[in-house]
């Protein structure tokens, strides 16, 4: 099989259409696994924290998903830019707001972790700060592609500013050890033996499985809108038209 | 443990909740959204490529 032959965009679009289900269909089963584990058989109260400790399940799965997607959405813009290859263009477009929706979502989670934990709904914290200006550069991200008209300069763009926001990524991971911040810890490192009851560990674990499984099936969708949209003076797509 | 007991977390249900209704607004509104930007754009493409 000719693997380079997917990096067309009229080859890519068919492949990817049939992918999408399994990966649906995939995360929605992950993510009740993980609500099982993480409601069920975990511990009512997790160290000398209390219930609200659940929170972590989402919070740390969205946290690493915002940071994952937005390396992946880089590396993405920087072949695209690189190799002018316009699928890998297309495919940063896409990630772009996924990623920016989970980042959000470990904003509030993390928020409603803190009003009754630290007693603050938001504090200005090195972790915190480094994960606000990653919602920020997706947005610029997601904005500089939607201001300009000319569709390869926007990617153009695009690129350079998520390059050059690639640096905010081992800052946002390593804040908690850099600065002194309220933030607690990493909660799972690798090597070294995890502060949690297995249970718990299972059901973070399964939930960032199921976070990916859902974020490829919605990126491969919107994938296929953005091909649609950009491509459709193509000759592959016009025929097609009814 | 009884369902009014689960559901009030401990009085965290408030954040609990919160919390996991927030994911499902958030990334049901990505899907409801993403499936509105497809049917805009409707079968465009050769039936037999699809």
């Amino acid at each position: 099989m000719n693997l380079y032959k997917y990096a067309s965009p009229s080859a890519f679009y068919p492949l990817a259409g049939k992918m999408i289900p399994w990966f649906a269909v995939s995360a929605a089963i992950f993510f009740a696994v993980a609500m099982y584990f993480g409601f069920v058989l975990a511990p009512q109260r997790a160290g000398d924290q209390n219930q609200v400790y659940h929170i972590i399940f989402i919070h740390v799965a969205a946290a690493w998903m915002g940071m994952f997607l937005y390396v992946l959405m880089a590396i993405y813009a920087g072949i695209g830019w690189a190799f002018n290859a316009r699928l890998a263009s297309m495919m940063a477009s896409s990630l772009s707001i996924t990623g920016a929706i989970f980042t959000l979502l470990s904003l509030v989670t993390g928020s409603l972790w803190g009003k009754p934990t630290w007693g603050t709904w938001w504090a200005w914290d090195a972790r915190i700060t480094s994960t606000l200006i990653l919602l920020f550069l997706y947005i610029g991200f997601i904005s500089l592609q939607s201001a300009i008209d000319d569709q390869r300069r926007a990617d153009k763009a695009g690129a350079v500013l998520a390059l050059v926001g690639v640096i905010n990524v081992p800052i946002i991971y390593f804040s908690v050890q850099w600065w002194n911040t309220l933030h607690q810890g990493a909660t799972i490192r690798l090597l070294e033996k995890p502060k949690m009851t297995s249970p718990m560990l299972i059901a973070m674990l399964v939930m960032l499985v199921a976070c990916w499984l859902y974020s490829i099936a919605v990126v491969l969708i919107r994938l296929r809108c953005i091909i649609l949209e950009r491509e459709q003076n193509a000759a592959w797509v016009s025929e097609g038209a009814a | 443990m009884n369902w009014s007991e689960f559901f009030s977390m401990g009085g965290y249900g408030f954040y609990v909740w919160g919390s996991y209704i927030t994911a499902l607004i958030l990334l049901g509104g990505e899907v409801l959204l993403l499936g509105r930007r497809k049917r805009a754009l409707g079968n465009r493409v050769n039936r037999d490529q699809d």
